[in-house]
């Protein structure tokens, strides 16, 4: 459940977007069929919706948070936690599920200890499920930002992650070895 | 007045009166969840009470029937009672029966509903599909048991009537339709504390005043086969 879990601080450009959001809200009228465009719109800005601009939508329209919470999560596509760094797409489309599409997803949830709609704490990787990415020949099919991964298994799951966290660690080592570089030369 | 005929029994209504409050108020009690006699709207959400009414051609809700002059009206027909058990069995596919430990036990709709419709509160031949977490303690008072609550809406109906700024609320789609707290963070600053009337209308205690003392709900709790048949919720055939 979204509310479960802890939520997130919001980054300097997030709070940032989260001010210009404030002035944008001027522009819409105070009825509440205003409220699908408006939450459209932050959602546009900061990728999702936070609990402070759920509340700042909330006080322009006079309505109480919850019911616009109420509202956005009826809907799937209003995400209420910040898109991973690694955004990890499972398909669960009739081809994926035929092919147990549930079992990948459930993996990425074990390994990764969030529930899908939800990102990690720190931010590395969120999970969500997508209805059919077209390219069903290769079921089932797990799109990891833009890259397709095709006839996944749950073996290949703990692989991948394992890849990122490797090509994390390397990127790490050169950026030191970079830094270090750098201080040496002056 | 009106004279109308519940199960050939002549009753005076007010016609426009709901069929619902006329059969309760007479000591004719037929299934309902998401009635409630103090607000005018009724969902007819529940679809539990069902009644068979002379010259329509099917079982209507009694909820959404208003009376009129002559209705003549049957409560306890085998086609109605075939509806209310398929309803019933669908909401207790959802609920997770624990009445030992459940506050609401003996006062409980569903308890009241399966025992008149003489079925037991485990359905068989459906799948029980639970949900996580068991409680959910967002509001500073109150907390939430998804597995109890039947999603009738009186709460948040009842909260709507009397709030103009309502505290929870209906989230999510489908299955993991829940109720909500959504941002009630400070127990100061809102309501909850004389108002109650959420708790206080909930038919199933999925809404319950926060007590520190009670050991959390579920996981590991379950009670074992052997000592399950001391449950009232095998009670029934």
């Amino acid at each position: 459940m979204h509310e479960q879990s802890k939520e997130f601080e919001l980054t300097a450009e997030e709070a940032a977007a989260l001010d210009e959001i404030a002035g944008a809200l001027g522009r819409f009228g105070q009825e509440r069929g205003n409220l699908i465009p408006i939450l459209q719109m932050v959602q546009e800005r900061l990728s999702y919706l936070p609990p402070r601009a759920i509340e700042l939508v909330a006080s322009h329209l006079g309505m109480a948070p919850c019911e616009v919470y109420g509202v956005a999560t009826f809907y799937n596509q209003f995400r209420f936690h910040p898109p991973g760094r690694y955004r990890i797409k499972v398909c669960l489309g009739t081809a994926c599920h035929v092919k147990g599409g549930d079992i990948i997803l459930e993996n990425f949830e074990r390994k990764l200890g969030i529930r899908d709609g939800e990102t990690t704490p720190d931010r590395e990787f969120s999970i969500e499920r997508v209805a059919c990415v077209g390219c069903c020949a290769l079921a089932p099919v797990t799109v990891i930002n833009e890259t397709v991964h095709g006839h996944t298994a749950p073996s290949k799951v703990e692989g991948l992650l394992l890849g990122f966290q490797i090509e994390r660690e390397r990127k790490e080592r050169e950026d030191k070895k970079h830094a270090d570089g750098e201080s040496q030369d002056h | 007045m009106a004279t109308i005929y519940i199960d050939d029994k002549a009753v005076e209504a007010t016609p426009g009166d709901s069929l619902l409050s006329v059969c309760l108020k007479n000591g004719i009690y037929v299934p309902h969840l998401c009635y409630l006699e103090e607000l005018k709207e009724t969902p007819a959400s529940c679809r539990l009470c069902f009644v068979e009414v002379e010259g329509e051609p099917a079982p209507v809700t009694a909820c959404t029937t208003m009376v009129r002059e002559d209705l003549r009206v049957r409560t306890d027909t085998p086609e109605v009672r075939r509806l209310q058990r398929a309803a019933l069995r669908l909401l207790l596919s959802v609920h997770r029966v624990d009445c030992g430990r459940c506050p609401a036990n003996k006062h409980c709709d569903l308890q009241r509903i399966a025992a008149l419709l003489g079925t037991g509160l485990k359905p068989k031949n459906l799948a029980l599909l639970l949900r996580e977490p068991q409680v959910v303690r967002v509001h500073p008072l109150f907390d939430y048991y998804p597995n109890r609550c039947v999603l009738c809406g009186r709460c948040v109906r009842l909260c709507r009537e009397r709030h103009a700024m309502p505290l929870l609320t209906f989230a999510d789609r489908g299955f993991s339709t829940t109720v909500t707290f959504y941002g009630q963070g400070n127990s100061e600053e809102i309501p909850c504390a004389d108002c109650r009337a959420c708790v206080k209308a909930c038919p199933v205690a999925a809404l319950w005043p926060r007590d520190s003392d009670a050991p959390v709900p579920g996981g590991e709790e379950e009670p074992s086969p052997n000592t399950a048949g001391s449950d009232p919720a095998e009670a029934g055939p």
